[in-house]
Order: C-alpha cells, then structure tokens, then sequence
C-alpha cells in the first residue's frame, strides 16, 4: 500500500477562460452527409455510433447533402428561415424592453434558434412540449402570437398568466407548450408521464421533453429516462448542449461520458447527436424520433451540438467567465446564415430579399409590440389585478385564502 | 353494513374511483402484480389490466414526476409512495410543480393527483418507516393534506381525493390499517370488525375535505388531534376521567377553523397532539389560529403533546410516541391552570 501517492480529486476545467484565445479543435466534426440514416426501427444496438458523432445536413458551400437532406422543399424552408428570423428580431427588442425597465428579466436564444424552431415543425397538432426557458421558437413556429408573449413578458393587464409568472416562463395548451417551471429539469419526467398517459388512452398524441446540458445532471433527467425506456413511452427527449450553463462549462454535468446523448445507451434508448445549428438536421432528426415514438417504438433521446451565443439571461455576463469572441470560432456557425445562405444556394433566395425580410420581421415585431404596450409594462399602465394574486391557487378557494385576500384588502 | 378494515377500505375507495372514470390510473412500488406491500391495491390490477395498475421503479420523483405529467394530460393519477419516510425524492416535484401548475399556468394545465402513504410509527419501524411529515406540505400552498383515522373516513375521504381537481397528499396511519390504535401496546388493538367506524358502505361515498368531525363531545377541554392520536386522546380522557371535547381534524389543509373555534370557545381550553415532532410542527400552526381566534375564550395556555425532536427511534418506541399517559398528563395541566 505504501507505494501509492496521495489522492487528489479531478475538478474540470474549460479550455479556455477570459483572455485567452478560443479553441474548439478538440470539438470533432463530422463532415455533413456522412452520419447514415437507420430506419426508425433499428435496434438501439446497432446505432450506438450516433450518440458519438454528429448528423450534419448543411455542408460548408451551404448545400444540403447526405441521407438526412431532402425533406423540405423551398417554402417549408423559407418559412423556418422566416421563424429564426422572427425570434432573432423578438429576442433584440426585448432584450432592449428589459434595459428600458419594461421588464424585469429576458432570455434570448442567440445561436440556437434552429432547435426549437425546426423541432416544432416535426411535431402535429395536439403533441405537447414540455420546454425548458429557451425554447420560444416552439411558439413562434406553432403560431403563438407574438402580441401574448409580450404580455406575458411585460406582466401587464393582458398577461395570460396574469402577472404569476418570472417574464418568458410562457404557458399554452392549446400551443402544446406545457407552462415552464423555471426549477431546472423538472419538466423531463412529466413529458414521460404526459407521453404514458396518451399510451395509456391509445392516443395518437407523443410528448417532447426539452432540458438543458448541465440540467441532466438533475435525478429527474435520471427518472425521465429509466421510465421511458421501462413503459417504452412515445417521448422525444432533447437535451440542447449550449455548451454553457450560466457559467459552467458543460464539463462539469457532462463528467466522464463523452457526450450527452450516451446516456441514453445504458436505457437501450436510442440516442442520436445532431448539428443544433443546421435546421435541416435537426428538423430531420426530430422527424426520425417523432416518428419512432408515433410508431409506438419508444423514445428517443437527442442530444443538439449548439453554442448559448448571449448571455444566460439579462442578469449575467459572459465576459466573466469565457473569452468574449468565444461564440465567433465556434464550428458550427450561425443557424439563421446557414440556413439563408443554403436557400440562396437552391435559387429560392437572395441577399437582397434578405434584407427586405429582416426589415419586414423586424416591423412586425414592432407592431406586435406596440400592441402589447397598449395594455401596460411592468412599471407603467395596466397590471393584472391585486385580486387576481390570491385566484387560482386551488380550483375553489378555500376559506383561510378568503380571509387572507380580505385582509389584504382586495 | 359490510365491516372493513382500513386497508379494505382504502382498496375499496380505489376500486370504486376506478370503476367509475376510465381516467383513475393507479401506480407505485409493488402496487401493480402484488397489490403493495400494505395490500391496499390487491387485485386491481387483475380487475383492470396492467395499464392502469402498475409496478414502477424505485424512483419516487419518477412516480410523481410522471404523475403530474398524466394529470397535465388529463388523467387522474393515485399513487402510493410506499412509506411517508420515502417521499423526499419527490419532493420538488411535489412542492415547485403538483402545487403550484394550476396557478403558474393561470389554468390552462392542472394536477389533479393523489399521493398516497402510510404515515406514523408504533410498528417498530424505525426513523425510516415511522415518519409523520405532514407539516412539510401544510406548508405548501396549493396542495391538500388528508389524514384519516378510520375505514369509513379513509374511503370517502379518499373518494373525495380522487375527485378532487386539485393534488391532494393522503395520510394513511398505518397503525391504524388494522384496529383503532391509542397507544396501549401492551394490550391488543381492537379490530375494526368490532368497532363502529369499521362499518363502511360498500358502494360510492364522500367525506368532504376540508370538514373536521367531533369524536367524542366534551364541555372541559378541546383535544385537536388527527390519525392514531385520537385514539390515543380518547384513552388519555377516559383514564384521567377530564370531560374533553376531542376533534378529529381529517383534513389539514385546508382546515375546519370553524369546528375548532366554536369547540375552544365553549370549553376554554385546547390540548395539541400529534405524533410529528414538536419544532414547527403543524401543532404549532394550530397553538397559533387558536389562540388568534378564541384569545379571550382561553383559561390556560394551549397545550402540545407531540413526538420529541429527534428522530424516530428503534428500541425506544414507546418513549418516543405521545402515548395516553403524555396526553393525560396535558390535560390535567390544562385544567389545572
């Protein structure tokens, strides 16, 4: 025993912090095309590579190659450039509503609009998300309108969750968007149980479960996948690697795994890695798992390469603790360039209607936000009722709760 | 009447739930093939197939977690956490969700769940199997607290439960599955068959929530009590001979205020017991509401018999559990003041 040295504990570090030089040589890509596309029955078995490598459609001409390419033609295409674009523009204004004191907190998805935007087209009518705060473009692409987010982002008289809610912790059923929590992970499990329950009424309607890298350190991403690989529940489970979560790496949750989407091979779940920043591959691979779980076959777990372009919120600051030019030297490049750069390639496109469109997508969010200040901003014009405070936290109220809203006087 | 126990009863209630509404599913740890280890689901599964009455992993965040994922869809899950002792793990789930999705979400979703759990020590269970930790969801607005201390009430209170909109945590003393339990553990329980409230309607019932019953009437004193403790404040009045008044709260949240106030006012005096702790205690919540509402109504301060503050111990059982004797003792003190 004498001959062994003092132990000492591995805490990982990023590769690089503030002042240094970004480097993501050690972030493999596969070249675009050449991951192979298994039939939505293969055995589990046969595709452990997939959670190892990365499913890339977009090559770096802006072509669309390889057995993911192929599924949507020029207007499908030109409306998922149009959703990315709303949300790029949708996150700039409010971003700059919350420095004018218009709401207390935002959240943007810089970078990473292609997830939520291009999943949301693969699902139905009646499927249900259950997001994570940074996966808007589900409502966006779903056609929530705009003028809602806003007021619920503004907490004014018109806010559908009548000012209950931290801003952007978004609500609608009817949208298939289950109301966000804003406690990390939870949500993981009940689109399991969500995803059951339709098994158990031989529905036709399969549930996604959205979480982020370092949330599935959290024992409900656990949970979520030991019982859905255990009732084979018609799930999509989708972890967005961002690389960052607030300011930890994603080394910290990651630990020795390789990647996130093995973790779904001890469940015999499938698990497949895709380019976060290429829209034809993640609306490919989303259709692949929806429809796995609508064939019955069980759950998917996908795991989007991405990069959390902005700051985790209004309330943080990169700079602190990565290099500021860090998300310019990242592999992947920008899903919104991508994606217009490859319709200009196919002809169904040009940099000048580019333009025209950014300043049309821009006008309606304008538009939109003008119509939701009408009914007041966090400061100023109408609130939700102080009433409205004491509804809601039963179906009835019961009788401490009146007593308590008449002590408050409302 | 038929008699039941109170396992026979709470299996009844299930039955019934699940016979009239397809929505009812029923889930746990060894709930499924072999009904739990307390049997309160024995032969559900046999009765309506593997899909609304199943087995699940040992993960209670899991159970409930998928739960509330159900109750989104529109289901109306009742599940067992096999011991009140267990329910940690699930208790963000229970706490930051189940409660609180109605009101987060304006309505658009809710969590209309039950979650059951034998509660309560006097079975040499240990601090792992013997635990009451009703106060820890008292606490928690947006949810219901249930503790029944008979068949009858544990049927049409659970009945009610699952009817309910809104997640209700169901107590089961499970001292109390067999006989009426007060603490005498020298002696045999008395079983069910042979008292009054083990006379339980076969068929479809409720007991409202929210409504406290008086057990025993009395002019001297108010015992507040719930679960084994009112039998145990039963006892404690028949051997000190104090003509107490004991109500059996049943429903904790949201609680019977009125009950309890026109009780204290008339006798003056009020005793609290359970078997939980004492530091924040739910006893202490209601040492609180009585001495707000009946103040001048008090000849003595309010009284609590509790568990002491540690945890719940092996050998010591006895030392450890408010029995009749602790009780007594508080109600000579209260008259004497």
């Amino acid at each position: 025993m004498d001959d062994f040295p003092p132990l000492s504990l591995h805490v990982p570090e990023p590769e690089v912090r503030p002042g240094g030089t970004p480097d993501f040589s050690n972030v493999p890509i596969p070249r675009a095309g050449s991951v192979p596309r298994p039939p939505v029955d293969v055995d589990p078995r046969d595709i452990r590579d997939l959670a190892f490598s990365i499913i890339r459609v977009l090559n770096r001409e802006g072509e669309a190659v390889g057995p993911w390419s192929g599924l949507l033609c020029d207007e499908e295409l030109l409306e998922g450039l149009r959703h990315m674009m709303t949300l790029r523009a949708f996150d700039a204004r409010m971003l700059m509503a919350q420095r004018q004191g218009k709401t207390s907190f935002y959240m943007q998805h810089m970078g990473e609009e292609a997830v939520s935007c291009a999943f949301r087209k693969a699902l139905e009518p009646g499927d249900m998300n259950f997001p994570t705060y940074r996966q808007a473009g589900l409502l966006i692409a779903g056609g929530y309108p705009m003028v809602d987010m806003m007021n619920q982002i503004f907490s004014n008289e018109a806010d559908p969750l009548k000012g209950r809610q931290l801003p952007i912790m978004y609500s609608s059923k009817e949208h298939g968007f289950f109301s966000i929590s804003g406690n990390l992970g939870t949500q993981f499990v009940q689109a399991v149980g969500w995803a059951m329950a339709s098994a158990i009424s031989n529905d036709t309607r399969i549930a996604a479960g959205w979480i982020g890298d370092g949330s599935t350190a959290e024992s409900d991403f656990h949970a979520a996948l030991v019982f859905a690989s255990t009732y084979r529940a018609p799930v999509v489970l989708n972890i967005v690697n961002n690389q960052w979560a607030i300011s930890t790496f994603q080394g910290i949750a990651r630990g020795g795994s390789g990647t996130f989407a093995a973790r779904g091979l001890g469940f015999g779940i499938p698990a497949l890695r895709v380019d976060g920043n290429d829209y034809l591959a993640v609306y490919a691979v989303a259709r692949w798992a929806v429809e796995r779980a609508r064939r019955n076959l069980g759950p998917t777990l996908i795991e989007y390469v991405t990069y959390r372009v902005g700051a985790h919120s209004t309330s943080d600051d990169p700079s602190a603790y990565r290099p500021k030019d860090e998300s310019e030297a990242w592999p992947l490049g920008d899903p919104v360039i991508r994606l217009k750069n490859h319709l200009v390639r196919r002809g169904a496109w040009s940099e000048e209607r580019h333009r025209q469109a950014e300043a049309e997508v821009m006008d309606s969010v304008i538009a939109a936000q003008k119509e939701a200040e009408k009914h007041g901003t966090l400061h100023s014009g109408g609130k939700p009722s102080v009433r409205d405070m004491f509804e809601g936290v039963y179906a009835e109220m019961p009788p401490h709760l009146r007593r308590q809203r008449h002590q408050a006087g409302v | 009447m038929p008699r039941m126990t109170m396992i026979e009863a709470i299996r009844s209630a299930i039955d019934i739930a699940m016979e009239r509404d397809r929505r009812v599913v029923v889930f746990g740890e060894d709930v499924g093939y072999f009904g739990g280890v307390f049997r309160c689901t024995a032969g559900l599964q046999q009765k309506y197939g593997r899909t609304r009455c199943f087995d699940t992993p040992i993960s209670e965040l899991g159970i409930v977690g998928t739960a509330i994922g159900m109750a989104a869809y529109g289901l109306k899950p009742c599940v067992e956490v096999q011991f009140a002792d267990y329910v940690y793990p699930a208790y963000d789930q229970i706490v930051s969700e189940a409660a609180r999705i109605r009101y987060r979400s304006n309505g658009q979703f809710t969590c209309p769940i039950v979650i059951r759990m034998p509660s309560g020590g006097g079975i040499f269970g240990g601090q792992t199997h013997s635990q009451s930790p009703e106060a820890l969801f008292t606490h928690v607005c947006g949810l219901k607290v249930v503790v029944p201390s008979n068949p009858r009430d544990a049927k049409g209170l659970l009945i009610a439960a699952i009817d309910d909109p809104d997640p209700v945590i169901f107590f089961e003393p499970k001292r109390l599955y067999n006989g009426p339990f007060d603490g005498h553990h020298e002696r045999p329980v008395t079983p069910w068959s042979r008292h009054p409230l083990g006379e339980v309607d076969a068929g479809h019932f409720t007991v409202p929530l929210g409504k406290a019953e008086v057990r025993r009437k009395g002019d001297s004193v108010t015992v507040l009590a719930y679960g084994t403790m009112v039998y145990v404040a039963e006892a404690a009045a028949e051997e000190t001979g104090i003509d107490a008044e004991i109500i059996d709260l049943r429903t904790l949240l949201p609680l019977d205020l009125d009950c309890i106030v026109e009780s204290v006012r008339k006798t003056g005096r009020c005793v609290v017991v359970h078997e939980a702790t004492l530091t924040s205690g739910f006893g202490a919540e209601l040492a609180a509401l009585v001495q707000e509402h009946c103040f001048y109504h008090l000849e003595a301060p309010v009284g609590r018999v509790t568990g002491w503050d540690t945890p719940y111990p092996h050998a010591q059982e006895w030392d450890y559990f408010p029995g009749p004797a602790r009780v007594g003792e508080a109600l000579v003190r209260a008259m004497e003041a």
